[in-house]
């Protein structure tokens, strides 16, 4: 498949505000903005420049201001609200900076999730995230609960929830943040490793300089734009 | 979805034993007080229910309740069996008298006197020797309680002696009347012999006991006494509620059960609704990270209400558990004879825990439908 034709994601003049009555802050000031399937498409920035409220546009969970996003060919933003549910449930795998496991399930059960509630059968999806986490090197943790888990362990129990569907698209917002330099490095080996497929996207949220190397792409967030996009696979292909 | 909601609901042991608990101790309140409560008011008219024979009771136009009793003129008792639809009409004498053992050991005791040839009132249930023997000389039926109440410790025995306003009585009989209102010894003997012993004044007669002829309609035939002899006349079921509202309206009783029972139903609602709304909000987040997977409003609401209805159900049976086994245990103790867990009581007290279950699952609900699912990327 060709770089053009690869196109996942798609935003074309995104506009966000918050507030009202004077008291606006403007999150996103146009963004135009490109993932690939196939691709580890980074988006960095400072604190506060919108990485995250473009994630969660791109994402379905915020509705934009002004302009449009497309997830392979479809305007998110415009279907009907169950539809859009149903659509992120199907192609869409996240991973939180807080991991967001629930607590009372094992990392086995955890990682389950989006499946259980895709209408598998709970036997049938702890069986395939079981064979997920052994295949993100958890065989030993599957039946643990979070509380037992380490941080770098639950953040591999988080894409394994995130992978475990098989979606089109992953976002992970700040997956390092918790984590120190080793357990963080480990992680984006995991998910460069194990998330990037031909027919997946990948978009990772973060600021922490120190895994960039891991990117194919690096859009640079400052004030609400997109500042500087780094297209490492295109010099790759123009070297 | 539903083994996640009660995997939620279970996974953190302290929490979902304190909901539990909340709601199984408010249950057991409630069930407890009501059910107490109601068996306290039976208990003001256990007497006119232990008179299974007739279906009449004829009475002062004044009276109000069974303990208050003007006496009637004996003739009272003709001009009744003169009316159209009754059957039959006997006399009852109510008194008190103080009942003293050869020890010396005394009681004020309610004692019944009753027609000397039908024996009309007589308790049926005898725990040990024979209504019958009522006909021998200075004979007297004493209940359990109050033959205990009069030989603690000692077992049930008939033939013995007893004073009773410094008259001979021989105890026949040891019956199981009900539990009376105040806690006092009842006597049954025949109405010559109460009068004895309590003693002769101008008019005996407290009570006329009436029985309804067979296909006649009961509430005509206490109209017609009423207008044929200007007495009261009640049916056994009217005049137990009479006695019933009288306590309701003229004691403190009903003030100070209320006040428990007003106490149990906040304390247990503020505790249970919100031990489980502070469940909800602690959890908010992964519901949070649910959504954002693609959880439906609607499949988190069901969560919800699986969580609230499963810790309802579990606290409410625990609760009724708990009332059961207590009313098991005072069943059969004395002062607490009789009083047992009403099944209205049950059903009153299932219809508060779900209102609070519904108040505590909205509560939730709300916001768990209003959290926005981009929350969750919030740190």
């Amino acid at each position: 498949m060709d770089r053009e034709n690869s196109i996942a994601v798609v935003t074309r003049g995104l506009k966000k505000r918050f507030g009202g009555n004077g008291a606006t802050v403007e999150a996103l000031r146009g963004v135009d903005f490109q993932a690939r399937l196939g691709e580890l498409t980074f988006i960095v920035g400072p604190s506060g420049c919108g990485k995250t409220t473009l994630l969660s546009v791109v994402t379905g969970l915020l509705d934009p201001t002004e302009g449009e996003v497309d997830l392979f060919g479809q305007g998110i933003h415009r279907l009907p609200a169950n539809q859009q549910i149903d659509f992120r449930r199907q192609n869409l795998g996240f991973v939180f900076q807080q991991y967001n496991l629930l607590p009372a399930l094992t990392a086995a059960e955890n990682a389950a999730v989006p499946l259980i509630a895709g209408g598998v059968k709970w036997s049938e999806a702890v069986d395939r995230a079981k064979a997920l986490l052994d295949h993100l090197g958890l065989n030993g943790r599957r039946d643990a609960l979070p509380a037992k888990l380490s941080g770098g362990e639950q953040q591999r129990v988080a894409i394994a929830r995130a992978l475990v569907h098989e979606p089109r698209l992953v976002v992970c917002d700040e997956p390092t943040a918790a984590l120190d330099h080793a357990t963080g490095e480990k992680v984006m080996e995991l998910l460069a490793a194990k998330a990037v497929h031909p027919d997946r996207a990948v978009i990772v949220v973060t600021h922490d300089s120190r895994v960039f190397h891991y990117a194919d792409v690096i859009a640079e967030m400052d004030d609400g734009r997109i500042v500087k996009t780094e297209d490492k696979r295109l010099k790759e292909v123009l070297a | 979805m539903h083994l996640i909601a009660l995997k939620m609901l279970t996974g953190d042991r302290a929490k979902y034993l304190g909901l539990i608990f909340a709601i199984a101790f408010c249950t057991f309140l409630l069930e407890n007080q009501t059910s107490i409560f109601a068996g306290i008011l039976r208990r003001t008219g256990s007497q006119i229910l232990d008179v299974t024979e007739s279906d009449i009771w004829v009475m002062d136009a004044k009276t109000e309740y069974f303990d208050q009793t003007k006496a009637l003129k004996d003739t009272d008792v003709n001009r009744v069996r003169g009316v159209e639809g009754v059957q039959w009409a006997v006399r009852l004498f109510k008194g008190n008298a103080v009942a003293r053992t050869m020890d010396g050991k005394f009681a004020a005791s309610l004692c019944f006197g009753l027609d000397d040839a039908t024996l009309t009132g007589v308790p049926r249930k005898m725990l040990v020797g024979s209504w019958e023997r009522l006909r021998e000389p200075d004979a007297i039926v004493v209940d359990k309680a109050g033959y205990l109440l009069l030989f603690p410790d000692e077992p049930l025995q008939v033939d013995r002696t007893l004073e009773l306003n410094d008259h001979k009585a021989v105890i026949v009989g040891i019956s199981d009347a009900s539990a009376p209102f105040l806690s006092v010894p009842i006597i049954h003997t025949r109405y010559s012999q109460a009068i004895n012993f309590v003693g002769r004044e101008r008019t005996q007669l407290s009570y006329v006991l009436a029985k309804s002829a067979p296909g006649v309609n009961l509430d005509e035939v206490t109209h017609r006494i009423q207008a044929q002899t200007g007495l009261l006349a009640r049916t056994t079921d009217e005049f137990r509620w009479d006695c019933i509202w009288y306590y309701l309206k003229n004691t403190g009783i009903p003030v100070n059960f209320g006040i428990t029972i007003t106490i149990a139903l906040i304390v247990g609602t503020v505790v249970a609704g919100q031990t489980f709304y502070l469940f909800t909000l602690e959890n908010l987040k992964q519901f949070g990270a649910l959504k954002a997977i693609g959880v439906t409003n609607w499949r988190l609401t069901r969560m919800v209400l699986l969580q609230a209805i499963t810790a309802g159900a579990i606290g409410f049976s625990i609760g009724t558990g708990m009332a059961a086994l207590f009313f098991e245990l005072t069943l059969h103790k004395i002062a607490t004879r009789g009083l047992v867990l009403w099944w209205q009581s049950v059903v009153l007290t299932a219809g508060c825990i779900l209102l609070v279950i519904i108040i505590a699952s909205l509560l939730s609900i709300r916001r768990v439908v209003v959290l926005e699912p981009a929350e969750v990327f919030r740190g």
